[in-house]
């Protein structure tokens, strides 16, 4: 055992794609060997959930959490890793909002349960078997964490001490932070979001942009976008002007439209309000003079019509980390 | 807690009381079917017109159901989706939003921005399962106290019939400390 501060990773609900994001800091990993042991992180290395458990409470310099928490053993990692850390960090969208895994917040688990054990076309169960977390079989009670009914952040299951948004985190704001540590700097107050700006990717966005007048969305396979141009004023949703920036920009810079996966900017609590606040004011329904009410809002929702899913492309990276956090009931 | 997306940061108008009517406690003209249900709606009523529509109304001494909190704004432009939101989060049966009627808008083109925002918000809340009464948009002028009651009136009435706000279930075994 060496003297250097302990780094770990977890992933709870997540792809894989976080820790994929670490390793491509590049040869800063060695920079990363040399200052810190790193000794826990499934994906990569052998060691055990017994191995954590054994370890004294804040034995841990570092965790980087990523993943949501969609089941019982997602909270169960949590808390331990809460306990055995002195500092919790919330890696990627999925822990600090939960991105993609999220979205299924629009649906129930009685919903998932059936599409994806009895409904799906593909699978053969005849006797209409889903998962419980207690079954009982010959030898005796077989227990499996249990799949709640919404999928939550970190830090709705206990105190993380940092965010660090992207899906993943981009490699150079990683490293930001792994410096700052390293060269023992102060890192902001407990609960900031760190490793990303304070405002919108549209900040950092080179396009060009003018009045914002838009008459009809279109989706990314309708067009090829003008390359200089800003892309919403092309009727392309980008949701630059709703999302944190920190990223470079990245996305428009290839012509596709950023779909928000640094989550909303410093102050918003609301990434898909935020959206439609902003659309709503740049929509196009014409003149106006002497329309009546009914009409307006008619001419209104022709335009809204060429968004066919508002709540999947507004928060697909931040449902559970919003005011109402998916569907209700 | 996430403390990093501080709530204090969008600014509340101060003036969150009851219309200077409130105290015209009425029960509404239908009875109720949900037993006692009565349900709890947020109101942002425009300062230059319905505002006005509401304080007509009540200087008139019309009777209409009590169960509007009103939140006075300088525009109905200026009702951010987010205010809807924390309504409903925080418990709300309904959201009112209540602008000038096209054309008299003090900013020009608030209320425009208001009623696109409103179908686009609409949309979205239909995929989070709210229903699209409990989220209403409507033009009320100074001088329309009339229609300020009509509107609270029905508005009301529908919520009171729908019943309240689901709530989310929460998963037999998840901690909830
Ligand atoms: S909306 Fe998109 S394309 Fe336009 S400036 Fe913002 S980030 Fe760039
Ligand atoms: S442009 Fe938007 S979606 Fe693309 S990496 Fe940046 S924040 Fe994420
Ligand atoms: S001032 Fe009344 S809606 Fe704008």
């Amino acid at each position: 055992m060496s003297g250097k501060p302990k780094l770990s990773m977890y992933w709870a609900t997540a792809c894989g794609g976080c820790e994929i994001s670490l390793v491509n800091i590049h040869e800063k990993v060695l920079d990363v060997d040399a200052n810190f042991e790193f000794m826990f992180c499934p994906c990569l290395l052998d060691t055990k959930k017994k191995d954590i458990e054994a370890m004294p409470d804040k034995g841990i310099a570092i965790t980087l959490f990523n993943g949501a928490i969609r089941t019982e053993e997602n909270e169960e990692m949590a808390r331990l890793l809460r306990k055995k850390s002195r500092v919790l960090i919330a890696y990627g969208s999925c822990s600090y909002e939960g991105c993609i895994p999220g979205l299924s917040n629009l649906h129930s688990r009685e919903d998932h349960f059936k599409t994806i054990y009895l409904d799906n076309p593909t699978v053969d169960n005849p006797s209409g078997v889903v998962p419980t977390p207690e079954t009982a079989v010959p030898e005796g009670t077989l227990r499996i964490p249990s799949f709640y009914e919404r999928v939550k952040t970190l830090s709705d299951v206990v105190d993380a001490d940092y965010f660090i948004p992207g899906c993943p985190p981009e490699p150079h704001q990683v490293w930001n932070v792994i410096e700052a540590v390293v060269q023992g700097r102060q890192l902001p107050p407990a609960g900031s979001v760190i490793g990303a700006g304070a405002s919108a990717v549209c900040e950092e966005c080179e396009r060009k942009k003018e009045d914002k007048k838009i008459k009809k969305f279109y989706r990314t396979y309708e067009m090829i976008p003008d390359r200089e141009k800003c892309l919403l004023e092309q009727g392309i949703v980008c949701m630059g002007i709703a999302t944190r920036s920190g990223c470079g920009a990245l996305c428009p810079k290839v012509n596709m439209p950023c779909t928000g996966c640094y989550g909303p900017p410093e102050g918003v609590l609301d990434q898909g309000a935020k959206m439609i606040a902003a659309l709503g004011s740049i929509i196009d329904i014409g003149d106006v003079k002497g329309l009546s009410e009914e009409e307006i809002a008619k001419r209104a929702d022709a335009v809204i019509s060429s968004i066919p899913d508002p709540a999947g492309t507004f928060y697909k990276y931040s449902l559970p980390g919003s005011i109402l956090k998916g569907r209700i009931s | 807690m996430k403390n990093q997306k501080p709530e204090t940061k969008r600014k509340k108008p101060e003036d969150k009381k009851r219309s200077a009517s409130g105290g015209a406690k009425s029960k509404s003209s239908k009875p109720a079917v949900n037993g006692d249900f009565e349900p709890k709606i947020v109101g942002f009523l425009c300062n230059w017109c319905s505002y006005a529509g509401a304080d007509k109304a009540g200087t008139s001494q019309v009777k209409y159901p009590p169960n509007v909190n009103v939140v006075k704004v300088m525009c109905s432009g200026r009702v951010d989706p987010q205010f809807v939101m924390k309504a409903f989060e925080k418990g709300a049966d309904g959201v009112i939003i209540l602008a000038c009627h096209p054309g008299d808008c003090h900013y020009k083109e608030g209320n425009y921005k208001a009623a696109q925002r409103h179908r686009m918000l609409l949309k979205l809340l239909g995929q989070f399962g709210i229903e699209k009464e409990r989220c209403r948009f409507d033009y009320v002028s100074a001088g329309e106290g009339d229609k300020f009651v009509k509107v609270i009136k029905d508005t009301v009435d529908t919520i009171r019939e729908m019943g309240p706000m689901k709530k989310t279930k929460k998963s037999t075994s998840e901690r909830t400390e």
